[in-house]
């Protein structure tokens, strides 16, 4: 719509469509009301305009009136309030089954590895049609991942995971920002995101290097830390058992359940001592500062490879702590 | 003519006494006012410069004016010059420190020697940010985030953090002596329900400024902690949460935003039922609507943070919240326009700037609703968007209101009157320059431009071209009234002492007052805004 | 105004020190003390910033909170808590002195006030220098590995002991601060007592400076239980 003096971005996931309904809604709201008060003051301007021998009527007030213009403002607010809410609620639930990749911004690029190990640099290609959910963390200071097209935004974080899902429905090259002040390049720390037909996005994957998959890649930096050492997978060791762990409750020592999701992962591997699983000593070595973040993503997919998939990953969601 | 006869008739706090010393060791409230409308003059056209370069940089889309370093710094420094040494202070120390005494009888402020700490305090501060700015600058944003500000940048972060934390104290001191003098200094006859509503808005400012404040100023000092002893109080890296650094952040900082919209509230709520010859529709409802957004604005800051990493049930509180703060300040407008229903009506420039102030601050707080949907907030925060919103309600609202308390009480504070024509004139402009710069900004918002960028991609260009036409246009705006404000003090013509025919003790004074502002003491025996009593000035509008 | 024979009438009625903007010494003392009161609401909000950051990373990193508290003398902080109560006494006491027009009285106690605020910043000053040895002061030099050692049954991490001492030391650092401040209060209040200013008529400043340091003194008995009794039992 509008394409000379367009006053939207395209419409590129199926998410967009229920963002610009709301925000049409709002305009059209904000217009009347906008409308209405500059209509009300011109009129009034007007029509009582200072004339000889027409005094003012001292008028108190009207509480009738004061209650109803602010019950109905704060119904219209509600339910404003409550479809906003809405849609961020189904923004911030990502659905089971989801396409993972993982991103680690740094100043002034976005590093992003698919599933299947490909990848790329500032560019995200995906597939139509297909839910993909971003993993994503940053090195250094604080970023934020922003594609305009898809009208998702989410903040990337330096010591944790934060998580943005879309589902694209148009093939087209779309803007990717950063939109967190992060330092001289922040308005150089752009890209693009492609989102290719299916049979396009198969042969893209299967077009670029074959580095093995994040989590193969997750298994061999695993075995080269040492880790089998006490995670074995065939007796208990010194460490719990991790087939099957992930996306469950896990019970820890000072009797707390938590879901073992990717920042369980990651703080387990980072400073292990803060939440030990019942039964276990706190013997794990710490592997904060031996461990990239690229690393970290390999063997937080290696580990969820231990899983069912599909079952777990999605199904709560749990999203970020606060 | 009669100017040199007239002043040297009546001694008022002008001529009492002469020399450089008897401004800068002044207690008087009114002297100390017009000390503050010197600085923050002076800052306001800092901030304004900087934020010309700004929109020069933003004519083209590549970086092409400044290097990147550079422009990161002029937004940085374009926003703490405006909001902590102009924004901040603006109404309540120029309008308010003149007003508050003489509006309730009172010959000054509680605490007259922490008046003058109070502007030595921004004084200091505000060399302290010149002295930043001038050997390097610093580039992290208004906002401060971690750990980019503690770690991670290279320029004078500290020394910025050490002048807004001086800034900060002298707002707590005016917001102390603004609290205890209307408790403690109301006249005879003047009971809070007596009181001019502008009084109750700096009551509520004043609010907000006593428990806000600290708040900034101790995130600010662990920030220069971090920064020299490298804790790791916000750095991930150390075991600390840069999360926690926004939350005490904004909870200042969401409150400021009411500090610097609500005094301008005020003002309007004098000017409208004065040009109206009515007494304000809703008093109690106004006064209670001012300590409602004093209440609900330290409910709602985690609204700044919903693509921050916080917890979707976080989210749904703070948005809630967010809408019930709304209602208050449209409860206003809605007492404001009805005020004007039959009235009886000029357009003198204050009266101008209200309607400005009422149409522009309607449009960002209506854009206010956008930002607190979180469905919409997820796809516009940190755009442009955000950026024309909080334009509309500083610049649209604040500023405007502002200077419309300067032309209604210009006569006052100097004893002389502006020239109309020029005042309704440089009206205009401001009104007409300040939509073009930033209605485009919404729709550069909603496009995707995200904020703090130097360079953009060329597709929005066009709303950039237009936005920096208008803040050409505005600019001219706001240098009209600084000259012709200055040309009156000698030439404009001399004021009576109600010139307005307003209601208030401050008209019954003379213009301008004497050094304790009346010959004695009032004793109030009628209701505020009485203006069935009060016969309408011949000519309102006084051509030179 | 002030040279009018009305005004030469009213000089006569009041006593030197109620300000011309005031109309009666009542509303001087009011609008003093209501201004303290409003002050010292503001400095809860200050120190309420650290006290919240305390209070999250406590929850968040209890074992490392817990080792570093139990690496502070005990004994010194229960000390300097007496001293404070004492002093808090002292004022009060002087207080009473000013509104029954002792002046001698009132200049001892606020003597002996400055006295036990001096002791409770040199208390403080040792127990500083405590952490210096111990390698416990923040940043380069910082070191945990002591308490890592000593508390063998959990597990230390160096970068949360050392959030709980950045911590430590930033809310006494801001309380000595303050501690400092209310020392040169009552030097300033001393002096003029001493000088005879302060009579049954008038004694506001010593009344809101008392204020001020009750207000210390309230900070601290909040830090002491926060930062050096956090469990202190045989850790688990």
């Amino acid at each position: 719509m509008f394409d000379n003096f367009p006053l939207w971005p395209a419409r590129a996931s199926t998410g967009a469509g229920n963002v610009d309904a709301l925000y049409i809604f709002l305009v059209l709201l904000a217009s009347f009301m906008s409308l209405a008060i500059f209509a009300m003051i011109v009129i009034f301007a007007l029509r009582y305009r200072r004339r000889r021998g027409v005094e003012a009527e001292q008028i108190e007030g009207s509480t009738a009136l004061e209650i109803t213009w602010s019950v109905i403002p704060l119904g219209i607010f509600m339910v404003i309030f409550a479809w906003g809410a809405v849609i961020y609620f189904h923004e911030r639930t990502p659905p089971r089954g989801a396409t993972e990749v993982y991103v680690v911004a740094k100043q002034w690029m976005w590093k992003l590895e698919h599933e299947e190990g490909q990848r790329e640099i500032n560019e995200l290609h995906v597939p139509v049609g297909r839910d993909v959910k971003l993993i994503m963390t940053s090195q250094d200071v604080i970023h934020s991942f922003y594609i305009p097209a898809f009208r998702i935004k989410q903040d990337v974080l330096p010591g944790r995971y934060t998580t943005l899902w879309f589902r694209a429905t148009k093939p087209g090259v779309y803007h990717l920002f950063c939109a967190e002040y992060c330092g001289t390049q922040h308005s150089g720390m752009i890209g693009q995101i492609v989102v290719l037909e299916p049979a396009q996005y198969e042969a893209w994957l299967s077009g670029g290097l074959a580095t093995g998959s994040l989590a193969s890649n997750g298994q061999n930096i695993f075995q080269q830390l040492g880790c089998p050492t006490c995670h074995r997978s065939d007796v208990q060791g010194r460490g719990p058992n991790l087939a099957g762990v992930f996306g469950k409750p896990v019970l820890l020592e000072d009797g707390r359940t938590v879901i073992a999701d990717e920042n369980y992962v990651r703080e387990s591997i980072l400073s292990p001592s803060a939440k030990v699983v019942s039964g276990f000593k706190p013997i794990m070595p710490v592997f904060q500062g031996l461990v990239s973040e690229e690393q970290l993503n390999a063997l937080v997919a290696y580990v969820k490879s231990l899983s069912p998939p599909a079952g777990a990953a999605g199904a709560k969601s749990p999203e970020t702590r606060e | 003519m009669a100017t040199a006869a007239i002043t040297a008739e009546r001694e008022h706090y002008l001529n009492k006494e002469y020399g450089i010393r008897s401004w800068l060791l002044t207690t008087d409230h009114k002297r100390i006012a017009l000390l503050y409308l010197m600085s923050i003059t002076f800052f306001f056209f800092i901030g304004g410069f900087f934020a010309l370069l700004i929109r020069l940089e933003l004519l083209t889309p590549a970086g092409d004016l400044v290097q990147a370093d550079t422009y990161n710094k002029l937004f940085t420094m374009h926003g703490m010059v405006m909001i902590f040494f102009f924004l901040i202070p603006s109404i309540p120390a120029v309008l308010g420190n003149f007003l508050v005494p003489i509006m309730i009888g009172a010959k000054d402020l509680a605490f007259p020697r922490i008046n003058l700490l109070s502007w030595y305090l921004y004084i200091i501060a505000g060399v302290m940010m010149l002295h930043c700015i001038v050997t390097g600058g610093v580039d992290t944003g208004w906002t401060f985030y971690t750990p980019f500000s503690t770690a991670f940048s290279n320029t004078k972060v500290i020394e910025a953090g050490l002048a807004i934390f001086v800034a900060g104290f002298s707002s707590i001191l005016t917001g102390l002596n603004f609290v205890v003098t209307i408790h403690r200094m109301r006249a005879p006859g003047m009971t809070w329900s007596r009181l001019p509503l502008f009084i109750w808005a700096h009551y509520a400012t004043s609010i907000i400024q006593l428990l806000g404040t600290p708040v900034l100023a101790i995130t600010l000092v662990l920030v220069v902690f971090e920064r020299v002893f490298h804790l790791g109080i916000f750095d991930p890296t150390r075991g600390g949460d840069p999360l926690l650094f926004q939350h005490l952040f904004w909870f200042y900082s969401h409150p400021a935003v009411y500090i610097m919209i609500l005094p301008s509230m005020g003002v309007v709520t004098e000017i409208i039922p004065c040009f109206s010859r009515k007494r304000i529709f809703g008093y109690h409802a106004v006064a209670l609507s001012s300590i409602a957004i004093a209440v609900f604005g330290f409910l709602v800051w985690a609204h700044h943070m919903f693509v921050a990493g916080i917890s979707l049930y976080s989210a749904l509180i703070f948005s809630i919240l967010s809408y019930l703060v709304a209602i208050p300040s449209a409860i206003k407008v809605f007492n404001w326009t009805a005020t004007m229903y039959k009235g009886s009506i000029t357009f003198s420039t204050p009266m101008l700037y209200a309607f400005g102030f009422i149409g522009l601050f309607t449009m960002g707080g209506l854009t206010g609703l956008f930002l607190s949907a979180l469905g919409i907030d997820v796809h516009v925060t940190d755009t442009y968007f955000v950026v024309a919103h909080f334009h509309y309600i500083m610049v649209g609202g604040a500023v405007m209101g502002y200077l419309g308390g300067m032309h209604f009480w210009w006569p006052k504070i100097s004893g002389r009157m502006y020239p109309e024509w020029l005042g309704k004139f440089a009206a205009l402009i401001v009104f007409l320059g300040f939509n073009l710069t930033f209605f485009p900004q919404f729709v550069l918002g909603y496009l995707g431009m995200p904020r703090r960028y130097w360079q953009y991609p060329p597709e929005f260009q066009v709303l950039n071209v237009l936005s920096t036409a208008g803040s050409t246009i505005l600019a001219v705006g706001y240098v009209l009234p600084m000259l012709y404000f200055l040309w009156s003090m000698r030439y404009g013509k001399i004021a009576d002492d109600n010139p307005w025919g307003a209601a208030g003790l401050e008209w019954k004074t003379t213009s301008p007052p004497p050094t304790f502002n009346f010959e004695e003491t009032p004793e109030v025996t009628w209701e505020a805004y009485n203006y069935d009593e009060i016969p309408a000035p011949v000519e309102v509008s006084l051509e030179r | 105004m002030s040279d009018s024979p009305i005004a030469v009438e009213q000089h006569a009625e009041h006593g030197p020190e109620l300000r011309h903007h005031f109309e009666t010494a009542e509303q001087q003392r009011n609008a003093a003390s209501l201004g303290m009161w409003i002050f010292l609401g503001t400095e809860i909000m200050f120190f309420g910033g650290m006290f919240c950051a305390y209070l999250i990373y406590r929850l968040n990193y209890f074992n490392e909170f817990a080792a570093g508290s139990r690496s502070l003398d005990v004994t010194l902080g229960t000390v300097n808590t007496m001293v404070l109560i004492c002093s808090s006494l002292t004022v009060a006491l002087g207080v009473r002195a000013a509104q029954m027009g002792k002046r001698t009285l009132l200049v001892i106690l606020l003597l002996l006030t400055i006295v036990f605020g001096f002791a409770f910043l040199g208390i403080k000053g040792i127990e500083w220098y405590d952490k210096y040895k111990e390698h416990h002061i923040p940043g380069a030099s910082f070191d945990a590995s002591d308490l890592i050692r000593d508390y063998p049954q959990i597990h230390i991490d160096p970068s949360h002991e050392q959030l709980y001492f950045s911590l430590y030391f930033a809310m006494t650092g801001l309380h000595a601060l303050h501690m400092i401040i209310g020392v040169g209060i009552f030097a300033f209040l001393t002096f003029h007592a001493w000088k005879g200013r302060y009579t049954p008529h008038y004694y506001t400043p010593i009344e809101i400076g008392g204020l001020y340091w009750h207000f210390v003194d309230i900070v601290w008995i909040y830090l002491f239980p926060l930062l050096y009794l956090i469990d202190r039992k045989p850790l688990g």
